[in-house]
């Protein structure tokens, strides 16, 4: 007789887990073998990027598996690198303890907000969430503590050699990106993960088949939140001084979308790739300001409408790649034939 | 008591111009579910293009300062046709139960004028030159002054708003809207072109958007990078009038309007947060809006 089998893996994931980690090991001695001229700025670089992938790929989880689509996430991003700020400056917290505990802080912001957003569906939905992201832009330019709209720097590493601070921040940066991938990839993969998916392809089947819809939807806001809180405080843990309007800027997430978009909407690799090739693509055309930012905004109205499944998509349909496999195959096992 | 008379009018004034930013959002979200991110830039757009028309009309007939007034009607039919064009070729393609891909595309667009006008216009904020029309005022008794321009804006977005509620509820294009809004399905069954209809409220959409730019532009001075705080504010008009109704978005640009002049009365750093903050109450207390018609 046949049995059936749940496989969760594929071939392809159990080696690109050991090329990620060789990878990661690569990344994280860079301060050792990266030669002295240059490793200052390949380590700013490295924690800029990080800091794009965590947002991007929160941004993934909340509009790509829980269909909310948001525009107003740049609220947590400026409010985690307020919050860090405000730790380390006026509570003498270790900065690089008050970026953790931003996120948290970030995470909780979320909940009493959520009653607010919930509030809207859909496209209403997303441009609600970019006017409560103004109301945090415009409430920390009233702040004057926090040096209202001028804004203010991160003093609290006053006698932490420089040295120091960028490796400690390095490393800081990559193990939130791999916290924050791993998080996303467990989530998607637990039972909630798999309602998630359920209530993105159908909400009304999903609650007829018991799935608590408002508390899962609740949980992804607040997992968005928190990376995107992170991301915030990890940016301005490195960049040491911040202004309201950047912060809050509109254009966190216009690259999230970005990236999301580009890579593959959906899909955990979607944003790791489209962070690569957003990398890219701003080392080589950046300087052409306005130009550039038409030509990604172009590129994202095209492959919307012609390229939906982005890169990534594209090859997972193609050769059926899958290095974070989430889904639940049946498959035949063939032991009790014969 | 003057005091409060002058801000609840100016703010209703300011609510006119509101109004005229939202009708087209409204318009759109109303016949085909489609937020328009771009709302905003594409109000500038139209200031911008008078801008560079009028300029070009002085550099080519330098006596004749009416003649932009006579081809502003050309103007609106030209917004019309470039809204039908950008909904046939563009906007229909993205139209879903799923809101991402017409936000994607709305949102690139955002980007991509935005972008543009700086390129082409700079980032130097400017005006449309009215002859003194923006500074006329008109000394009503009980020493309230009005602006001539605001009051006439108000009267343009009360005549707009009873026209295209005129037009749903009596044209046939209107009953037209009304059915692909209500059920698509049963709608192309009846034999209706969704796919047209939509380009028809697009393009309406587009006159009213223009109109809006054109009358900013005059007003005030307008940069490329207002288009997100114009999109909010139309947007936020048109959430607390209620979906669906064209008064109810009158209603809700009139009191956000309001709101927004008694926070600057108090302290013109807070005007526009305040704004938001009741925005955000009215979402939290009463979510589907003043006078709503249609459900999401």
């Amino acid at each position: 007789m046949d049995t059936l089998k749940v496989s969760r893996s594929n071939a392809a994931s159990r080696p690109a887990l050991i090329v990620a980690i060789l990878l990661v090991t690569v990344a994280a001695s860079i301060p050792i073998w990266a030669p002295e001229d240059v490793r200052s700025a390949w380590m700013r670089e490295f924690v800029e990027i990080a800091c794009y992938l965590v947002f991007a790929l929160m941004w993934n989880l909340l509009a790509g598996y829980g269909g909310m689509v948001s525009i107003g996430q740049q609220a947590y991003f400026g409010f985690g690198g307020y919050v860090m700020l405000m730790l380390s400056n006026f509570l003498g917290v270790n900065p690089f303890l008050s970026v953790l505990l931003s996120a948290l802080c970030t995470a909780a912001m979320s909940i009493p907000v959520s009653l607010v957003a919930f509030r809207l569906q859909g496209g209403y939905f997303a441009v609600g969430t970019w006017v409560i992201a103004e109301v945090f832009r415009l409430s920390f330019a009233n702040l004057a503590f926090v040096g209202g709209g001028s804004g203010t720097s991160l003093t609290a590493f006053a006698g932490i050699s420089k040295a120091m601070r960028e490796q400690t921040t390095f490393w800081l940066a990559l193990a939130c990106m791999v916290f924050s991938i791993a998080l996303v990839y467990i989530f998607l993969r637990s039972k909630r993960g798999l309602a998630l998916m359920a209530i993105r392809d159908n909400e009304v089947a999903a609650e007829s088949q018991g799935i608590a819809v408002q508390k899962t939807k609740l949980a992804v806001y607040v997992v968005a939140s928190l990376g995107a809180g992170l991301a915030g405080g990890l940016y301005y843990l490195s960049n040491l001084r911040i202004t309201p309007d950047a912060a809050f800027s509109v254009n966190w997430t216009a690259f999230a979308i970005f990236m999301v978009v580009i890579g593959g909407i959906g899909r955990i690799e979607g944003p790791i790739v489209g962070a690569l090739i957003f990398w890219i693509l701003n080392k080589f055309f950046s300087d052409y300001g306005s130009w550039y930012l038409m030509g990604l905004g172009s590129l994202a109205i095209v492959i919307t409408i012609y390229f939906k499944q982005g890169l990534w998509g594209y090859a997972q349909q193609k050769w059926g790649w899958s290095l974070f496999p989430t889904q639940r195959r049946l498959k035949e096992s063939i032991k009790g034939k014969s | 008591m003057d005091l409060l008379l002058q801000t609840l009018l100016q703010g209703a004034l300011l609510g006119g111009l509101y109004c005229l930013f939202a009708l087209g959002l409204s318009l759109m979200y109303g016949v085909m579910r489609l937020t328009n991110t771009a709302q905003g830039d594409f109000i500038l757009l139209g200031s911008f293009t008078a801008i560079a028309l009028i300029a070009g009309l002085k550099i080519l007939a330098p006596e004749n300062i009416w003649l932009p007034l006579l081809l502003s009607p050309l103007l609106l039919i030209v917004a019309f046709g470039f809204g039908f064009v950008l909904q046939r070729q563009v906007l229909n393609k993205v139209l879903g139960k799923d809101p991402l891909p017409s936000l994607v595309v709305t949102f690139g667009l955002s980007i991509v004028i935005q972008n543009l006008l700086l390129e082409v216009f700079s980032a130097d904020p400017r005006s449309i030159e009215s002859a003194g029309l923006n500074t006329a005022s008109l000394q009503l008794p009980g020493g309230v002054t009005l602006g001539v321009l605001p009051v006439l804006i108000l009267f343009l977005a009360i005549t707009t708003t009873s026209g295209l509620q005129w037009m749903f509820n009596h044209t046939a294009l209107g009953r037209g809207f009304r059915a692909v809004s209500d059920d698509l399905e049963i709608a192309q069954l009846m034999g209706l072109n969704a796919k047209r209809l939509y380009a028809y409220a697009t393009g309406i959409a587009f006159m009213l958007i223009t109109m809006a730019g054109v009358l900013q532009g005059i007003r005030t001075t307008v940069s490329p990078s207002d288009g997100p705080m114009l999109l909010l504010f139309a947007f936020e008009s048109v959430i607390i009038g209620g979906m669906g109704s064209f008064w109810g978005t009158l209603a809700g640009a009139l009191l956000l309007g309001i709101t927004q002049q008694i926070g600057f009365r108090f302290d013109p750093g807070w005007g526009i947060w305040f704004g938001h903050i009741v925005f955000l109450l009215l979402l939290l207390v009463r979510p589907q809006g003043l006078f709503p018609k249609t459900v999401g």
